[in-house]
């Protein structure tokens, strides 16, 4: 039995919605690693003033970067199809 | 993904299309990720106020020679097996 069109637009939504936490989630956490590894090379009793300096550029450059990997990533994509 | 899929009845095709394009697009972004976290190393010295064009450059390159390799040991690989059978 299928099921009518608003239960399953609203089963839709709920995904798109999971996997958009879930993405979220994991650029949170590889960008934390990443930029702790980067920034904090000694760890203090705190973080100091240029490490949170740090953090910040990291944090804007990971995610330039990330979009500039998915524009290069999909440009192969369509490549590799059009060579197909 | 995988449960959530298995909650569905089989035959709505509709529905069972839209989880398959969103699982494509789910391992599309993961790979993203991969990418972004493997050229990051190569590519990212100190992070500064914006990318430079030889940090763009050097990551754009890295996307594509990491497939580049992947696909020429992929391909060396199976000859190896091939010999070896």
């Amino acid at each position: 039995m299928a099921m009518d069109s608003a239960k399953r637009g609203e089963i839709m939504e709920l995904a798109k919605q999971q996997i958009a936490v879930a993405n979220a989630q994991e650029l949170l956490s590889k960008m934390t690693q990443r930029c702790f590894k980067k920034c904090v090379n000694k760890p203090g009793s705190s973080l100091d003033s240029s490490e949170q300096k740090c953090i910040s550029m990291c944090m804007d450059r990971f995610m330039d970067s990330w979009d500039l990997i998915s524009r290069a990533y999909g440009q192969r994509l369509q490549r590799e199809q059009q060579n197909q | 993904m995988s449960d959530f899929e298995s909650d569905l009845p089989s035959n709505d095709r509709e529905l069972q299309e839209f989880m398959m394009i969103e699982q494509q697009k789910a391992k599309v972004h993961e790979q993203i990720h991969e990418f972004n976290e493997i050229c990051w190393e190569k590519c990212i010295g100190k992070p500064s106020n914006k990318l430079d064009s030889a940090t763009e450059t050097c990551l754009t390159n890295c996307v594509d020679r990491f497939i580049d390799t992947s696909i020429l040991i992929t391909q060396r690989f199976a000859q190896i097996l091939q010999k070896r059978n």
